[in-house]
């Protein structure tokens, strides 16, 4: 009984991750249509701005929760300044050219997030520092970790947060209209650069906290680390209904349940495939996802 | 008269072709074929073929697909297969063997069919629940299929799992990759010049239109995805079965696609004569860059990736738009003539 | 005419190449200046840290053997190639090396499938290649021109089974590997058989893959059978995490790996490693002179500590020397024969090749320990072959 317990912590653990990420992939997307490829890079990359400054702070050898909180939010302003400039020199150049150059662009641009860091982080993982010690809890025989505690608190709040954003506050009306029509927007004297801009800052700075949070967890942190994972929490966003912000927080939760449960049966070896599996079958039976469908409002 | 043409044309292509591999297996008197280069130009052809291959698919039909790979995966592995696990036994048949011209022959043909139609089967099942939708649902699926695809065979012994296949007999030469490699320029040539192209240039154009024209876009598209995976499998059959080349689920991955998306986008995405320069220049340059890139760790593919990325907003039809290298163009430049009065 | 024309064009394309790359072969080897001897390994990549040790191990070796004057009266210089951790590149590499640079005899690779597909190049031109720490036991078993200088997996299981069952009195133990390496998949494999083989428990391996960074869901299926000892079989990038999340999960017993632990993003484990135990093909605690002699050479001119891939290529570069003074000459099939029946004395252990071109040589097991901001391997014990 603990066992199953136990597993249902360690799936809920792994689904906020990806429903971390999984909440930026699907802004970025409601308000653009773009499918940003970069986004898990750019997880990465809060996660080795995390990495330096904690660092400079050498919050390794004395752990501090105001520390903590200054890495956080210092990782997050410095990819909320990446993510504009991709999208001001990358995205906005072809937001007008066909819907397969945005495509190819952002493959381009997740691409050079990967093997850039490579070149200047090296390939080899590093140890993140741990800015806050790891305590486990221990309650009838189920085990969980304060940091993997946090990754949850923290998606569930961001997930709020968006949603309060996006539905009560004026720039989420812009973000609203832009997502609806960009043109009439527009001439309704919205200034949708601004606006665009502003969504590509705020999904950047939570992939960072992501990368931040994430890397706390489980401390190593490589250039390629946001690959796969970004990946399962595209998927994520799709499953529970792209451009639809609980949808996301649903589709991660499933995904991670779903992979813990695959790990420990006797098909452990098909884990990777699953999120991918369960695309395709979503496709063929609710193409809009969980919560998505043609009427519900978008982003 | 133009059958005859063509037939002609035919014959002299495999002549050649059967002259060439000749000079590349045994050399003439003392001059060999540097096996360096040979390896090169083989690794061209297979390139070649992906890359016009995906053009089908992603130039002609304006549908975008980055899960090339997958698709070379499941061709090449099932290709390998028939010819480690049957090779002998058919090659016995016709009482002769795996090192035997003749036997060698039959066998890679055999083998390469299986592998196009397992190829194919799989385009048709990534292709009919994603080709209904939006444009990006397909990449996202096909990237998650060749995912799907690598999973499995690393759960296959009989494959060779994570070690790669590399019980594969090398039977691929020259002549095959070749013959392949023109083939499927032809095969794409024809395509876009029939009604079929017409039909897949209308559905790029605008794929509502095309639907209220009366045209079923998704048969279509279909039917493109399906012929473009099963040539990507037989480039897989040729590349898994040549010398020292064994298939890796690891070398079959996201970044294996990319690289060939990033020939045709280079060369320009829809024309042919580019996807084959594009092939042909990003198999040379990595080679010729071996030292550049030893210094420099990763650079490779940054370059790819800013490649990308600029092409896409300074010249996204790439290097030759849509437009062909042909006689008919040449001569065009060369004596500044009406393509018409030519014909 | 218009479809034709792409296609000839190819073709002109074609024939162009190959008047370029008409060269006359020569069968004569060079028998002045620089001996070249090819090394290819994973220098970029997520093999990286094998390939960058394995390099200064075979470079170190290389100088020492140049310093006291070469081979036959001739320095040796080293070719290196990068084959960016895949199997593909590796086989490029070698091409280039052996056709183009006319090497005498090539060094690498270190992960067993990368040495896997290039082996067949030098099994065709007949150049030697002595792979220093592919375990894979088929490597060598492409032909007779691949050699080898460390123990091979079903030993190394062996040597894991028995430290487990003897020494740590375990009855019952799980396995976590990594499905997408064989080196992994080929080593569970054998500790699964020997432990079995010795009267023990073997509860069905669970599986991930690199790059992997969650293996809480599968370490908790491991927990509720209550193993006595955990196997990880895979690389030390994951080893590392999965000793920390084990340890989160409140399983205290004894975590034991292989070879390819040795790495330095094994210290991302941290004091989650103590209480874990690695078979290893040398430990730098051995006083004997040579290892000693290595290690401190290696130290001052790299400054840190050498680890056993730098050991293994610095033994097969010494094999190389040996076996090049012995056949007196450079030409591919006298050199095989040479290595052939080698019998020198190496950093890891006397080399000795025996007829299936592998060296027996016993196996240290060390336990890792964590302290103070750094990770150290203490010998335990020594397990022979037999």
């Amino acid at each position: 009984m603990d066992t199953v317990l136990q597993q249902l912590i360690n799936g809920l653990s792994l689904g906020a991750i990806y429903a971390l990420i999984a909440l930026g992939y699907t802004m970025v997307y409601g308000v653009l249509r773009l499918i940003n490829f970069a986004h898990g890079d750019v997880y990465m990359l809060g996660a080795f701005a995390g990495y330096y400054l904690a660092n400079a702070l050498d919050l390794d050898a004395s752990p501090s929760i105001l520390g903590a909180i200054v890495v956080t939010l210092g990782a997050m302003a410095i990819c909320a300044v990446i993510g504009v400039l991709i999208e001001r020199f990358a995205y906005r150049p072809v937001r007008h050219h066909p819907r397969l150059a945005s495509l190819i662009t952002a493959i381009g641009v997740s691409l050079l997030l990967e093997y850039g860091g490579q070149v200047v982080f090296g390939a080899n993982p590093r140890f993140f520092p741990q800015m806050i010690r790891a305590e486990v809890y221990s309650v009838g025989g189920v085990q969980i970790t304060n940091q993997n505690l946090l990754i949850i608190v923290v998606a569930v709040i961001v997930m709020f947060g968006l949603e309060f954003i996006v539905h009560r506050t004026r720039i989420g009306k812009a973000m609203r209209a832009t997502s609806f029509n960009l043109s009439v927007a527009k001439l309704m004297g919205i200034n949708t650069d601004y606006v665009i801009a502003f969504t590509f800052a705020l999904g950047s700075a939570l992939a960072a906290a992501g990368g931040v949070m994430v890397a706390l967890a489980i401390p190593r942190i490589d250039p390629l680390m946001g690959l796969m994972t970004g990946l399962k929490a595209f998927v994520a966003a799709v499953l529970g209904g792209i451009g639809n912000i609980p949808g996301a927080m649903i589709g991660g939760v499933l995904i991670g349940l779903l992979e813990t449960w695959l790990s420990a049966t006797a098909y452990s070896t098909y884990r990777d495939a699953a999120a991918f599996a369960v695309l395709i079958l979503i496709l063929l039976f609710r193409p809009a996802g969980i919560l998505g469908s043609a009427t519900v409002e978008k982003v | 008269m133009r059958v005859t043409t063509k037939i002609l044309a035919t014959a002299a292509t495999v002549g050649v072709l059967l002259g060439l591999n000749y000079l590349f297996e045994y050399g003439f008197g003392d001059f060999r074929i540097n096996a360096y280069y040979a390896r090169i130009l083989n690794l061209i052809g297979i390139n070649v073929i992906l890359a016009v291959s995906l053009n089908l698919i992603n130039g002609l039909a304006g549908q975008f697909s980055i899960g090339h790979a997958g698709f070379m995966a499941v061709g090449g592995y099932s290709a390998t297969f028939v010819t480690v696990y049957y090779g002998r036994a058919i090659a016995g048949l016709l009482g002769s063997s795996l090192d035997d011209a003749t036997g060698a022959a039959v066998v890679m043909t055999i083998s390469l069919l299986t592998g196009a139609a397992a190829a194919a089967l799989a385009g048709l099942a990534v292709g009919i629940p994603s080709l209904r939708l939006r444009g990006d649902y397909l990449a996202i699926v096909t990237l998650g299929f060749s995912e799907i695809i690598r999973v499995i065979i690393l759960n296959i012994p009989a494959v060779g799992g994570a070690t790669g296949f590399t019980a594969a007999i090398p039977i691929t030469n020259f002549f095959w990759i070749f013959a392949v490699a023109i083939l499927t320029i032809v095969i794409v040539r024809n395509i876009a010049a029939s009604t079929f192209g017409r039909v897949l240039a209308t559905i790029r154009g605008d794929e509502i239109a095309a639907e209220a024209m009366g045209i079923s876009t998704t048969r279509y598209k279909v039917l493109a995805f399906v012929i473009s995976a099963a040539l990507a499998g037989v480039a897989g059959g040729l590349s898994g079965q040549l010398f020292a080349n064994p298939l890796n689920p690891q070398n079959l991955n996201f970044v294996r696609s990319i690289e060939i998306i990033v020939m045709i986008v280079i060369g320009g995405i829809g024309s042919i004569s580019g996807a084959v320069f594009g092939a042909t220049a990003l198999t040379i340059l990595p080679e010729a860059l071996r030292r550049l890139d030893q210094q420099f760790p990763g650079l490779r593919m940054v370059t790819y990736a800013l490649l990308l990325i600029l092409t896409m907003i300074f010249r996204p039809q790439g290097l030759f738009g849509r437009r062909e290298v042909s006689w008919a163009w040449l001569r065009r430049r060369g004596q500044d003539r009406p393509a018409a009065a030519i014909k | 005419m218009d479809c034709a024309s792409t296609a000839w064009l190819l073709l002109a394309a074609v024939l162009l190449s190959t008047v370029a790359c008409e060269r006359k072969s020569d069968g004569v080897a060079d028998t002045t200046g620089d001996i070249p001897v090819g090394f290819y390994g994973s220098l970029t990549g997520d093999g990286a840290s094998f390939g960058q040790s394995s390099r200064e191990g075979a470079e170190l070796a290389v100088d020492e053997l140049n310093a006291a004057g070469g081979v036959l009266g001739r320095k040796l210089r080293l070719l290196v190639e990068d084959d960016q951790s895949k199997p593909e590149e590796a086989s490029n590499a070698v091409t280039k090396l052996v056709t183009q640079d006319k090497v005498v005899a090539v060094i690498g690779e270190v992960a067993s499938r990368r040495t896997l597909a290039a082996a067949p190049i030098a099994q065709r031109y007949q150049i030697p290649m002595i792979t220093p720490a592919s375990t894979n036991e088929k490597v060598t078993e492409v032909g007779d021109y691949v050699f080898r200088v460390c123990f091979i997996d079903p030993f190394q299981g062996e040597v894991l089974a028995k430290f487990a069952y003897n020494d740590l009195k375990a009855r019952k133990v799980a396995i976590l590997r990594d499905q997408s390496q064989d080196y992994s998949v080929g080593l569970t494999d054998s500790v699964a058989q020997h432990f079995t083989r010795l009267g023990g428990q073997v509860l069905p391996p669970v599986s991930y893959s690199s790059g992997d960074a969650d293996f809480k869901a599968a370490l908790t299926r491991i927990r509720s059978d209550k193993p006595d000892v955990l196997f990880a079989t895979g690389y030390y990038s994951e080893a590392a995490i999965i000793t920390r999340q084990a340890r989160e999960l409140g399983m205290k017993m004894p975590i034991l790996g292989g070879d390819g632990w040795v790495g330095d993003a094994l210290q991302n484990g941290r004091e989650a490693l103590n209480n874990t135990y690695i078979s290893n093909h040398y430990s730098g605690d051995n006083p004997d002179p040579i290892v000693q002699n290595f290690v401190s050479t290696y130290k001052k001119r790299f400054n840190r500590d050498p680890d056993a891939i730098a050991a293994l290529a610095y033994d097969a570069i010494k094999v190389l020397a040996d076996s090049l003074a012995r056949a007196q000459s450079t030409n591919g099939p006298k050199l095989r024969e040479a290595i052939a029946s080698a019998d020198v004395p190496g950093v890891t252990g006397r080399l000795k090749m025996n007829a299936k071109r592998n060296v027996d040589k016993p196996a240290v097991v060390q336990e890792v320990t964590y302290a103070g901001g750094k990770v150290t391997f203490v010998y335990k014990t020594t397990i022979n072959p037999g």
